[in-house]
This record gives structure tokens, C-alpha cells and sequence, in this order.
């Protein structure tokens, strides 16, 4: 039974499809991730599985339970760390673990926990005083105080400093080390290739493309782009099978395709005939992060159609 | 059970922890019933069987419970609202009824603290007498006083959506009715009639007047029999109808519109 499974999920605001049937499994002991730019329908979707928003139509269940119908128990089942950081700024570190501690049935050890999230030097410091990566710390600690068998965490670095972004990494891959299954949202590619199993690029409501990392950089793999440089001359008699592929930005002949090696092939033979250098050649396959932004920019600018029409 | 106590325990040190709260609700009342008696000299207030001091003390402990209970109630509330703290308290197994549940009865409790700190500082400073067999009536009408007010104050904590705007609501409708409730001013039947009509339309002024006639020698009876043709017998009955009325409503509309968030969901 995987812990998480939804199916054509749909949620809409006044005048806005928030989410736009979505469908997707975790399974048990998986980092899943949803990836996606602001206003994507990330937190909705969480918020939905963590029951504090109600879907208009589709499935969701976690742990095979209805996040409505039995919310209570999922509460004690489950943890989260919210998009905003949400915490008394009067309390202390340990205060505040405290009294989230005893709402749980079976909570972990609170030093334990404090040690785990590298806050054990603070845990007499007022939470208004910690510093941004700090405070998100002990609210994964809060979300994991329960000893919760899935963990939801809403974009847990944005804002945060590469150093503190790392340390929240290393953090959070122990906790899936130590058996705890995560769903997490981000919007940075860096993030989730360091810590999800598979991922769900999420556009517009929509998911654009989902599954492992290696998996979706074969699926997109074939694309290469190559690149050399022109010196500003134009490029005499070459093939029409070619021109009709370059692009020229800035001096610098460009050529996406799908399928690089005939296309090299045909480059090549052209340039040894008419002496071109084909400076600076590079040919490059697209990154994770390039297939991201594409399908990102995709989504922007199928919003900004919408809003012109 | 244990649950309600512990979070009643926490939001009372999160209240130690807030001075600006500390001087609203436990020391504002104290002062103001050592300056309005040193300003005013306690003497006897004409056309009142009673001294200044005799007036402002049970006059006062009653601001400080509607200090406690509806503004402080409501503005704290608003803030932890705001800071996303409702809505992250929703997140844990802690049944939201005991969240709310756990506020108000630690509101009563510092409404408490302010009260019998007034009355004491009235009854040692001043010589107030306190009247013994009053002492379970006047301990009735606080108690219908704080809920009554908790429930005014979750209502504007629902009606409203930010902590600036609660915080505007509840001055807004405190400052003018303690004027007209027998708080601030001592009654002066020469300038206005009307003026106790309108006060008695809202429950401040029957939570005052109840709790002041406790500490009042014009008044007969220990306040649970019903109220006589003179005017004479002291009766809380009629005073705890009517909170009881203003509570019950406010209750309704403040479960009816209390949000966890800010934001619609
Ligand atoms: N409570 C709400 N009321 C109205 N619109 C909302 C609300 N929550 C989200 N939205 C809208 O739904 C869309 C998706 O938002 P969200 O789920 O927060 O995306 P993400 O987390 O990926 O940034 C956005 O356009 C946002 O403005
Ligand atoms: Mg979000």
C-alpha cells in the first residue's frame, strides 16, 4: 500500500484552478518532491493531504486514510513543517519542544530530537532570537516529535543561506535513512536531485513530468545543444537540412536537436569544406536544471497567455 | 483533561512573557484606582452612600477581568493568528476545543489575579470593607463576567481578520461603554438619564453595577434573591441574564466564524 496516493486531485480559488488532477504515489520510505515555481499548487496539495484544505474532486489518501475523515489519527501519524515559519517568539527552544511533546501519544526523546536537528548548544535561547535556518531546524524537530511515520515538508530552505540550506539536507536525508517517508516541496532543482527519490515537476496545477532524476534526464537525454561561434561571419552554404536548425544569438550559432550525431556529422563535414573553425564547439546535454526551467517557462507562459486572452 | 491544564499552563507563562500585557491587564487597573482616588480624595460621593475608593475598586477589578478576558483574549488570539501559530496548533493531535478551551481558562485565571490584587490594594490601602456574605454572589458575577467577555472577545477574534484590526475593535468598543457602565465616571444622576438606559442595552454595566452593589452598604440581601419593586435587595439575577444573553450570542457567532488562518482555505 503506498503512504501516499492521489488521484485527479482538483482544487480551485475565486477565479484561479489552484490544482488541476493530479495524480501521484509515495511509497513507504520514499523522498518524493514536488517541484515546481510559486504559485505552482505545491502547498495546496499538501495542505489537502495534511487536511487543513478540502479538494473539490479526486482522491487522496494517506496512510490509506482520508485526511478529512480521520484527521485526528493522521495528526498523530504524520508531521509537518508549514511553508511559513510558525513559532512563539517568548518561548525557549526547549520550551517550545516541550509542549509540542505532549500532544503526542508516543513522542520521541526530546534531547534526542535536539541533538538530531543540531540544536542541542540553543535549547535555552528564546525561538525569537535563533536565526532563520535555527528556527526552521526546530520546526522539523516539532515535526518530528511525534516519531511520525511520513513527514511533509513545505519548501523547508527557501529564504534560507547555502550553508543552513545544507545542513537542513543532511538533516533531512537522515531522517529518511532513518525509515521516516517525506514529501517535500521545493522550488530548487539542486535541492530535490540532492534529496528525492523520484520527483513531480509541478506547472500551473499540473503535473508536467514525473518520476526518478536518472529517469527523467533519459527521457529528455537525446537533447543536446550545440553551440560554436561565428565570429560574426555568416554561414555560406551550408546544408538546408542544418540552417534550418540554427539559431544565431549574439555571434554564437546555436542548435537544439533531439538527435546530435548526424547533425555533428553534417556540421562537421561542412566546416572542413569551407575552412570554418567552429570556434569554441560545445555540445552539451540538457541538465536536470535546464528541463526544469523549460517546463517552468512553459507553464509562465501558458498563464500568460491565459491572462492576455 | 491533563491536556487542557498543561496548554492553560502555557499560554499563562506566554503571558508572563509579555510585558506590554502584564501593564495593560494586571497594573492599569491598580493605577487607576490609586490615581482616581488620589485625584478625586476619597470622600463621599454625593448623592452615593459610598467614598471614592468604595466606588473605583470594585469598579476597576471588573476592568481588569474585561482586560483579561476580551482584550487580551482577543488581541493575543489575533496575533497568534497572524503569526501562523492557530494554524500550526491545528496541525497536532490537540483537539481544537481544548486549544480555545485552554485560552479562555487562562484568561480567567490572570482576570483573577488582576481582580483580587484590585480588591485587596481597595480593601488594605483605602479601607474598603468587603462584605462577606456577598463575597459567593460577587464571585458569581465575576465568573459570568469573564465568560461573558471571553466570549465577546473570540467574537471579535472571529469578525475580525488581522491583529491590528482586533486590536482597533476591541478599544473601540471597550473605551466608550466603561464610560457609560459606572467605571471610569461615578454615576451623576444630574447630567444625563438616558445615558444608564443605553449602558444597560450592553452587558458591561450589569457586570459592573452586579459587582459593585457587593461592596455597597445602600443594598440589602447576599444578591440571590430576585430584585424588589425599590431598588432595595441586592440581585444579581437579572445582571447574570443578561450576560448570559450577550455570552450565549457571542459564542454562537464567534464558533460560527473563528478561522485557524488568515487565509480562506
Ligand atoms: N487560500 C487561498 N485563497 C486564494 N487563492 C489561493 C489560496 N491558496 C493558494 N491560492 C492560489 O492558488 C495557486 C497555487 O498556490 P500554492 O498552492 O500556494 O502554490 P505553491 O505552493 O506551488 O507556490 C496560486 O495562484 C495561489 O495564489
Ligand atoms: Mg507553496
Amino acid at each position: 500500500m503506498p503512504v501516499i496516493s492521489v488521484a485527479d486531485l482538483t482544487k480551485s480559488y475565486p477565479g484561479r484552478k489552484a490544482v488541476n488532477g493530479i495524480s501521484f504515489e509515495v511509497q513507504k520510505g520514499e523522498t518524493f518532491a514536488l517541484l515546481g515555481p510559486n504559485g505552482a499548487g505545491k502547498t495546496t496539495t499538501i495542505e489537502i493531504l495534511e487536511g487543513y484544505r478540502i479538494a473539490d474532486g479526486g482522491v487522496a489518501k494517506v496512510l490509506g486514510l482520508d485526511p478529512q475523515a480521520d484527521r485526528m489519527e493522521l495528526k498523530q501519524r504524520t508531521g509537518l513543517v508549514l511553508q511559513t515559519t510558525a513559532l512563539e517568539p517568548e518561548l525557549t527552544v526547549a520550551e517550545t519542544l516541550a509542549a509540542f511533546a505532549r500532544l503526542y501519544a508516543r513522542p520521541e526523546s526530546q534531547e534526542k530530537v535536539l541533538a538530531s536537528v543540531n540544536l542541542a548548544h540553543v535549547t535555552r535561547t528564546r525561538v525569537g532570537n535563533l536565526s532563520g535556518g535555527q528556527k526552521r531546524r526546530l520546526e522539523i524537530a516539532l515535526g518530528i516529535i511525534g516519531s511520525p511515520e511520513l513527514l511533509f515538508l513545505d519548501e523547508p530552505t527557501t529564504g534560507l543561506d547555502p550553508e543552513a540550506r545544507r545542513k537542513i539536507w543532511t538533516l533531512i536525508r537522515g531522517l529518511n535513512e532513518a525509515g521516516c517517508t517525506i514529501l517535500l516541496s521545493s522550488h530548487y532543482m539542486d535541492e530535490v536531485k540532492a534529496l528525492a527519490d523520484r520527483m513531480a515537476i509541478m506547472v500551473d496545477g499540473k503535473i508536467a513530468a514525473e518520476g526518478r532524476p536518472e529517469e527523467l534526464q533519459a527521457l529528455h537525454a537525446s537533447h543536446a545543444t550545440i553551440r560554436f561561434d561565428t565570429h560574426g561571419k555568416p554561414l555560406a552554404g551550408l546544408p538546408a537540412s542544418l540552417a534550418g536548425l540554427v539559431r544565431i544569438e549574439h555571434g554564437v550559432a546555436i542548435i537544439d536537436t533531439a538527435d546530435p550525431v548526424p547533425v555533428l556529422h553534417q556540421l562537421t563535414g561542412w566546416a572542413i569544406e569551407h575552412k570554418a573553425d567552429l570556434a569554441s564547439l560545445s555540445v552539451n546535454r540538457q541538465s536536470l536544471e535546464d528541463i526544469y526551467l523549460k517546463l517552468a517557462g512553459k507553464g509562465e507562459e501558458a498563464v500568460t497567455r491565459e491572462a492576455a486572452e | 483533561m491533563t491536556m487542557l491544564f498543561e496548554e492553560a499552563l502555557h499560554q499563562l507563562k506566554l503571558f508572563a512573557r509579555r510585558p506590554v500585557a502584564m501593564f495593560f491587564v494586571i497594573a492599569m487597573p491598580l493605577m487607576l484606582l490609586l490615581v482616581l482616588t488620589q485625584l478625586f480624595g476619597n470622600e463621599r460621593i454625593e448623592g452615593l452612600g459610598l467614598n471614592t475608593a468604595q466606588f473605583y475598586t470594585p469598579a476597576l477589578a471588573v476592568f481588569g477581568v474585561v482586560m483579561a478576558c476580551y482584550t487580551y483574549l482577543a488581541v493575543s488570539t489575533a496575533t497568534a493568528r497572524d503569526l501562523g501559530i492557530l494554524k500550526r496548533i491545528r496541525g497536532t493531535p490537540m483537539p481544537p476545543w481544548v486549544y480555545i478551551c485552554a485560552r479562555i481558562l487562562a484568561v480567567s485565571v490572570i482576570a483573577f489575579t488582576s481582580l483580587v490584587l484590585v480588591i485587596a490594594t481597595g480593601a488594605l490601602v483605602f479601607g474598603v470593607e468587603i462584605i462577606w456574605d456577598r463575597v459567593p454572589a460577587a464571585i458569581m458575577v465575576a465568573i459570568a463576567g469573564a465568560l461573558c467577555f471571553a466570549a465577546l472577545g473570540m467574537m471579535i477574534t472571529a469578525l475580525f481578520r488581522s491583529s491590528e484590526t482586533v486590536q482597533a475593535a476591541t478599544s473601540a468598543t471597550i473605551m466608550p461603554l466603561a464610560f457609560i457602565s459606572d467605571i471610569f465616571v461615578r454615576p451623576n444622576t444630574e447630567t444625563s438619564e438616558w445615558i444608564p438606559v443605553i449602558g444597560n442595552l450592553f452587558p458591561l454595566r450589569h457586570f459592573s453595577v452586579a459587582f459593585q452593589h457587593a461592596f455597597d452598604h445602600a443594598y440589602e440581601g447576599s444578591g440571590f434573591a430576585l430584585p424588589d419593586a425599590d431598588g432595595i435587595v441586592f440581585s444579581i439575577l437579572p445582571h447574570l441574564g443578561v450576560m448570559a444573553l450577550w455570552g450565549i450570542g457571542a459564542a454562537f457567532v464567534a464558533a460560527r466564524f473563528f478561522n485557524w488562518d488568515t487565509r480562506p482555505s
